[in-house]
């Protein structure tokens, strides 16, 4: 039998003749969809929080920093405070092949930059163009730095936001303007939106990044730095190529391999993989919830649909006796059945899905956090739908089947 | 001949099988009136209920129009009642929370019939029974009379080729009940509309033409009545009860 507006109005009427019950029932599936959905919204939204912090970082870079060494090694005390210098990187991209980008940084702490009489103290960079594969820019103005930029030692510079934000107040665009940067002109070429809160040597927020040879020969930094940053090639393993640099640059600066702290390691991809998991769980734990009170909710349909079905019996045989085949009515009672859930369901989906949006909203207001959304996607709505179709089907099967074996005699004599 | 019965046994199961029906032999013409009469228990009601495809006989051979009704689906019995056959009951059965024209559609309902075109068929009933400004009342709304026209305004909507009737009077005061049975009568000689009708009461089998006498699960007498003269204890005046 097609389905159409008799059938529609069927489901109504016979909905409607017993409205508390119907709501109460009703109620069973709209809290287990409302819980799940917001539980997953929730989930998801606290993941975006917690992700922000890591904005822009590709998931597999690595960094290695140099910090003092913890134990005496070939003739050199502890406590020595080495640097990684150019020859490190060439030998590394000759004998490390997981490592796909290998690039330095060159930082300066706390220098007065200024413009046009306001001035800030930013954090310097010295950065190659390649290390927009190791953090993804996002600019709100102009461009990154490019590779002429670094191979013609340009003096030119891309603003972190805060920066901008200090010496730009009115929100102006920065590029062609010139920035002086310890006595010297840089031209502006951008601005970097980036946000992120992991800070390598200071948060991009605050910093200014300049052409990383630039940088050496300005700063005559004799071409060392503390700061290495690599990428991990497809198909490469990280944990592979933090091994073999770190006992290459033992091996080059004397350092005990044993060491453990005089080469620092973070490795994003570990990171992203604790939030990950932690949100696996969580979401795995939400499921298992979730279905669970839907499924207690299906359970309550299916029981009042038996209950119906049994006070309906002479209403049933008059169906029968006047021309409704047994499986007339077993779509009858079905269609109730999904009729009751998937209605249910979508109050569950609209309540939650407009809480997830206040919800949203409210914590997207806080500029500490940012734009949130704690949305469903569109497509988990229509798993949820699908869901609570099949549910109705389910619940809806035991009762339908009672009522198809209901014999018109039988519900006839039963009054 | 519409209807033939040849000896029809019927034994309810239980915890002590009923033999009912002890071998019914039975034929009724297209378009007579006629009523089945017998005490209380006699296996009226069973009668009727086989005669409509809502029950199985356990041996014999029933014919309706020269197709033998045996072993028949579910869903075949389902199609045979809604094309063949138009139910009136003593508690009329209407759908309680349909209103007469609801009520009165249904059976097109389930032939597939359009929305449009059942509602107009179903007030054209109800207006025929004078029920037109009753059309969207609920059951609870009316009398029992006016239930009872609605049942029969259902019965007949889809121009079935029998109308049985269990006590369609039995529920109703005798002024409606004359009402209800004048209707059949006029159904039965304007419409040539074959009329059963179950009955213990003989002002009622008075108003058919043949009067069947069950007894003992087994036909008895069979009157010829068409001078309505038959009464044992009815009344001269033609009143019921
Ligand atoms: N489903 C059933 N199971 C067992 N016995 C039944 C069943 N239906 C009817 N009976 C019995 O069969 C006998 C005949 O019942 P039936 O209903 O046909 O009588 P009736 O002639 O219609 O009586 P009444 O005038 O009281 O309506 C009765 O004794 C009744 O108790
Ligand atoms: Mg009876």
């Amino acid at each position: 039998m097609r389905f159409d507006i008799d059938r529609l109005k069927e489901i109504i009427d016979t909905l409607a003749r017993n409205r508390s019950r119907t709501l109460l029932t009703g109620f069973g599936i709209f809290w287990g969809i409302f819980m799940l959905l917001l539980m997953l919204g929730a989930g998801d939204g606290l993941k975006t929080i917690l992700n922000k912090n890591f904005e822009g970082f590709t998931s597999n870079a690595v960094i290695v920093g140099a910090a003092p060494t913890s134990k005496p090694y070939g003739g050199f005390k502890r406590d020595r405070q080495w640097e990684m210098d150019l020859s490190d990187i060439e030998a590394i991209k000759s004998l490390v092949q997981e490592a796909d980008v290998v690039t330095p940084m060159y930082s300066d702490w706390r220098n007065e930059v200024s413009f046009g009489g306001r001035s800030y103290s930013a954090n310097l960079k010295g950065l190659d163009y390649e290390y927009s594969k190791v953090e993804t820019p996002e600019m709100l103005y102009g461009r990154w730095l490019n590779e002429v930029d670094c191979k013609q030692e340009r003096k030119v510079c891309v603003l972190g936001k805060r920066v901008w934000e200090n010496i730009f107040p009115d929100g102006s665009d920065p590029c062609g303007k010139y920035l002086k940067i310890k006595d010297m002109q840089y031209q502006i070429i951008g601005v970097d939106g980036r946000s992120s809160n992991i800070s390598i040597n200071g948060n991009s927020n605050e910093a200014v990044v300049t052409p990383a040879p630039l940088m050496d020969k300005l700063l005559q930094k004799g071409g060392k730095f503390e700061i290495m940053c690599f990428t991990v090639k497809e198909g490469g393993e990280s944990k592979v190529l933090q091994d073999k640099v770190k006992s290459i640059l033992a091996r080059r600066h004397t350092i005990d391999p044993e060491d453990k702290h005089a080469i620092m390691v973070l490795d994003t991809k570990k990171l992203f993989s604790i939030v990950d998991n932690l949100f696996k769980g969580v979401n795995i734990l939400v499921l298992l919830v979730g279905l669970g009170t839907l499924l207690a909710g299906a359970i309550g349909v299916s029981n009042i649909m038996m209950v119906t079905v049994k006070e309906r019996t002479t209403e049933i045989g008059i169906r029968r006796a006047i021309g409704a085949t047994p499986n007339m009515i077993l779509s009858q009672i079905i269609t109730e059945s999904v009729g009751l859930t998937v209605i249910s369901g979508m109050f569950g989906i609209l309540v939650s899905v407009g809480l997830l949006g206040l919800v949203g909203k409210i914590v997207s207001a806080n500029p500490e956090i940012g734009p949130v959304s704690f949305q469903i996607g569109f497509w988990t709505a229509l798993g949820v739908l699908s869901l609570l179709a099949v549910l109705g089907i389910l619940a809806g099967l035991a009762p339908a089947i009672r009522a198809m074996n209901i014999k018109p005699v039988d519900a006839m004599r039963e009054e | 001949m519409l209807i033939e019965l040849k000896d029809v046994n019927k034994t309810y199961q239980g915890a002590q099988p009923l033999h009912v029906l002890k071998g019914i032999n039975l034929s009724i013409e297209k378009g007579e009136f006629v009523s089945i009469m017998g005490s209380s228990g006699s296996g009226k009601s069973t009668l009727l209920n086989i005669l409509g495809i809502l029950d199985n006989y356990d041996s014999g051979e029933y014919r309706i129009d020269g197709k033998l009704i045996w072993d028949l689906s579910e869903t075949k019995a389902a199609e045979y009642r809604n094309k063949m056959i138009g139910f009136i009951f003593q508690s009329y059965n209407l759908i309680g929370f349909k209103t007469a024209v609801e009520n009165v559609e249904l059976p097109l309902f389930y032939q597939g019939v359009s929305r449009h075109k059942r509602h107009e068929m179903a007030m054209e009933y109800l207006d025929k029974l004078g029920l037109a400004q009753w059309a969207g009342h609920y059951p609870n709304e009316m009398s029992g009379g006016q239930k009872q026209r609605v049942a029969i305004a259902r019965a007949l909507i889809t121009k079935p080729d029998i109308i049985l009737a269990d006590e369609p009077t039995g529920a109703l005061d005798s002024r409606t009940s004359v009402e209800i049975m004048d209707l059949l009568k006029e159904l039965n000689e304007k419409e040539k509309m074959t009329i059963i009708v179950v009955t213990h009461e003989s002002g009622v089998a008075n108003y058919t033409n043949k009067i069947i006498h069950i007894k003992d699960g087994v036909i008895g007498q069979i009157e010829e009545n068409s001078r309505h003269d038959a009464t044992a204890f009815g009344s001269e005046n033609g009143m019921l009860k």
